[in-house]
């Protein structure tokens, strides 16, 4: 005899769930889930997809054999420092050429004040560990970037986003952004700025709006932290003087050699008033004892030997080439209804789509049709951007650029033909945070 | 230890299941290598066809999920190459990999499927969306299950209660595919049932129950180790689980299948089961359905896969 609900069941002990750790982990392990847009990004590492999504730098431009023979020497030289455990704050020698570097942005700053880091991914995160409490506020641009929003998530931050237009972030929009923190009892701990050719809007922070940004977060008592992985990127003129410039004791300042030499090599700094430097150091200890010396005495040699200006300067010019090739693109391929950012420097461009399309929606009738790109909605933590893409230009070869986004607007109008009929209000938007591979990012 | 020399797993493709199929393959690698066999892995790529002919293998595992894996045109290349391989040969696998299709040959055989309409994208641009949305609600009633007509892994499918989602449904739906099946969606519990043929005709394996959190399973919920509660063998009075495991017999006979395949049920609320797909390229990974059956039928992963392989290379 069944009953309505039986479904004709027998009882029987505990199910399965394949994962015997299932009720013990951590709540902010809850967002690591398996998603449909990672799923998608396998298919587009394949070469018969142009990919547009990709943020690697094109290191095959680097003189390879260089730097081959430097790591020879140095490991031939001084294989056992180069093997051998270093400090926490990283090698002396390749702090003060940070600093040098870093002159060139007009930031003034001694060897001591600089951690050296796996990246400035993790300059990122030893900050965030060092200032955010659950449920604390991080001020960032939006959109912003994908993988300081990871972090942000990881320490459970609440990230509450400032509207950018195309000089950078709005100051207006980020005092009344501070204001109503306050309002609601919230404590704002930092904003996080990429200022140059930011990833993903492609935008950069004018000069004046430098200055206010600075004036309004020191009148309110909040840390900017600077993150200027692509500052040495633009295609016109000098490189802008950096907000560490102009405030020493109210930034942290993030800097990475990943895309003026290699990402491979994970070399990346802090720059930071001693008292946070100090805890960086700590910080950093804890996390990995020290950073590979290996890794940054390969860097210090290569800044030593190597005409790594003119190196910065070649690959201005090949990024250059590429931004070009997709900005005399997209008019021709786009359909009606598609802006787009212009950057000056930098790998990326954002594109908003017409009204009524969701890019979540389309990238995988875009992998079908071999290009793909990453969905807007990766680089806000508050579900906006589903009418947005990031297109990035650094990798693949100019034709190959011309034509993805050839590929790309074909795709798009196919999608203008499905919203028109079913109707606009009929496109997807599917709510959360997808954090695409490091290859992407 | 196996006659077998050496084979090969085919996994990747450029299907949206890729990156599934890639770890269905790693999993059946290495299952297959803990059982003395030679295995290498390869991708369906320019090189494949020139490899195959430089070193044929004995026999082909396909963990090709979706798109040629399933449509039966990689199988159509191997017998091309003359390469054994397990699994349904091209022509079943054209019919199988269509739910439609597939729908329409089990229900003449007998099988209850619910009922449901397959329209293509094209249909509701040139006669109106609305007016074509509306009598299908009024015809198949709510809720809906909206899936594309061929794929896999819950892609573009979802459930939709109310006459409003529906126009969503459809534009999801048509980012995977450019067909879609409209079924009247029956409430029940999720079953599925593999099939596997040793050499004495198609065996079902202990009916596998599916329970997702949410609801749901979608992507995450089946890729994702812990969202899902799975009850191997499912909780199913006898007579009940005889008659899932009958339906995916018949369905692997009806659609002329051979060596594997993986047909999903739903059970209604009287124990009836109805056909929803079946799957030629079963997923084999650590979530997958056909190795958590293997396993309630105390049946050895490794050796099911090397003697399915042996089979398929007697076949020659």
């Amino acid at each position: 005899m069944t009953t309505e609900q039986d479904h004709g069941r027998t009882t029987a002990a505990h199910g399965s769930r394949i994962d015997a750790y299932v009720d013990r982990y951590a709540a902010r392990a809850a967002g690591m889930v398996a998603s449909e847009v990672r799923a998608l990004f396998a298919v587009a590492s394949r070469p018969e997809v142009v990919s547009l999504a990709g943020g690697m730098p094109y290191v095959t431009a680097l003189p390879l054999d260089a730097v081959g023979e430097l790591v020879a020497e140095l490991v031939a030289n001084r294989g056992p420092v180069a093997l051998q455990y270093g400090s926490g704050q990283g090698d002396p020698l390749l702090r003060e050429q940070i600093c040098e570097v870093m002159r060139l942005e007009g930031i003034e700053a001694g060897p001591d004040d600089v951690v050296v880091t796996v990246g400035s991914q993790q300059a990122l995160d030893l900050v965030t560990r060092i200032f955010i409490d659950p449920g604390d506020v991080v001020l960032a641009e939006g959109p912003s970037y994908v993988g300081a929003l990871g972090t942000f998530a990881a320490y459970q931050a609440k990230v509450v986003h400032v509207a950018m237009d195309d000089d950078g972030l709005i100051p207006e929009a980020l005092a009344e952004a501070i204001d109503a923190c306050a309002r609601a009892g919230q404590r704002v701990k930092f904003l996080y700025t990429i200022p140059n050719f930011q990833n993903p809007a492609g935008v950069t922070l004018t000069a004046e709006r430098r200055t206010r940004v600075l004036e309004i977060c020191r009148r309110a008592g909040v840390l900017v932290v600077e993150d200027n992985p692509y500052g040495l990127l633009g295609f016109d003129g000098e490189p802008m003087r950096a907000l560490r410039a102009e405030d020493p004791d109210g930034v942290v300042y993030l800097g990475s050699f990943s895309k003026t030499l290699a990402p491979g090599f994970r070399v990346g700094w802090a720059l930071a008033p001693h008292a946070i430097r100090d805890k960086l150091i700590l910080a950093m200890e804890s996390a990995v004892l020290s950073h590979s010396t290996f890794a940054q005495l390969a860097v210090g040699r290569y800044l030593e030997t190597q005409p790594w200006r003119e190196q910065i300067k070649a690959f201005r010019e090949l990024y250059r080439e590429r931004r070009d090739a997709m900005l005399d693109a997209l008019p021709k391929y786009m359909p009606e209804g598609c802006t787009w950012t212009k950057p000056g420097g930098g790998f990326f461009v954002w594109m908003t789509l017409p009204e009524g399309l969701d890019s979540k929606a389309i990238l995988p009738r875009a992998v079908a049709a071999r290009v793909a790109f990453v969905p807007g909605t990766g680089f806000y933590a508050d579900g906006q951007g589903s009418r947005q893409m990031r297109l990035s230009y650094c990798y693949p070869e100019p034709d190959r650029i011309r034509e993805g986004v050839r590929r790309l607007g074909a795709v798009i109008e196919q999608e203008l033909e499905v919203r028109d009929t079913f109707g606009a209000g009929a496109g997807r938007h599917r709510p959360g945070i997808d954090t695409p591979g490091p290859d992407l990012a | 230890m196996s006659d077998l020399g050496h084979v090969l797993v085919l996994a990747g493709g450029l299907s949206y299941e890729r990156e599934v199929s890639l770890r269905s393959g790693r999993r059946v690698a290495e299952v297959l290598r803990s059982k003395g066999v030679e295995v290498e892995m390869r991708d369906t790529d320019a090189t494949l066809v020139p490899s195959i002919l430089a070193d044929p293998p004995d026999a082909v595992f396909v963990t090709l999920h979706g798109g040629s894996g399933e449509d039966g045109a990689i199988r159509s290349v191997l017998e091309l190459l003359s390469v054994p391989y397990v699994g349904a040969g091209p022509d079943a696998c054209r019919v199988a990999y269509d739910k439609p299709t597939a729908k329409a040959v089990v229900r003449s055989w007998g099988l209850r499927t619910p009922d449901s309409v397959t329209l293509p994208k094209e249909t509701f641009h040139d006669l109106g969306a609305s007016a074509v949305l509306e009598r299908i609600v009024e015809r198949l009633g709510l809720p809906l299950f909206v899936k594309p007509s061929r794929g896999g892994s819950a892609l573009g499918a979802s459930i939709v209660r109310k006459a409003e989602e529906l126009p969503a449904a459809m534009v999801g739906c048509f980012a995977y595919g450019d067909t879609a099946l409209i079924e009247k969606y029956v409430e029940g519990v999720e079953v599925a049932v593999s099939v596997v043929d040793l050499g004495d005709g198609p065996v079902a394996l202990p009916p596998v129950e599916i329970v997702p959190d949410g609801g749901v399973y979608d992507y995450a919920a089946r890729y994702t180790a812990g969202h899902t509660e799975f009850f191997a063998p499912a909780r199913l009075r006898p007579e009940v689980a005889e008659s899932c495991l009958a339906m995916a017999v018949a369905a692997h006979e009806a659609l002329g299948l051979r060596d594997i395949s993986r047909t999903d049920i739903i059970v209604d609320h009287d124990g009836n089961p109805h056909f929803l797909e079946v799957n030629v390229a079963p997923g084999m990974t650590e979530t997958s359905l056909l190795p958590m059956a293997a396993e309630a039928a105390d049946r050895d992963l490794g050796t099911l896969c090397t003697r399915l392989l042996e089979i398929a290379a007697a076949r020659g």
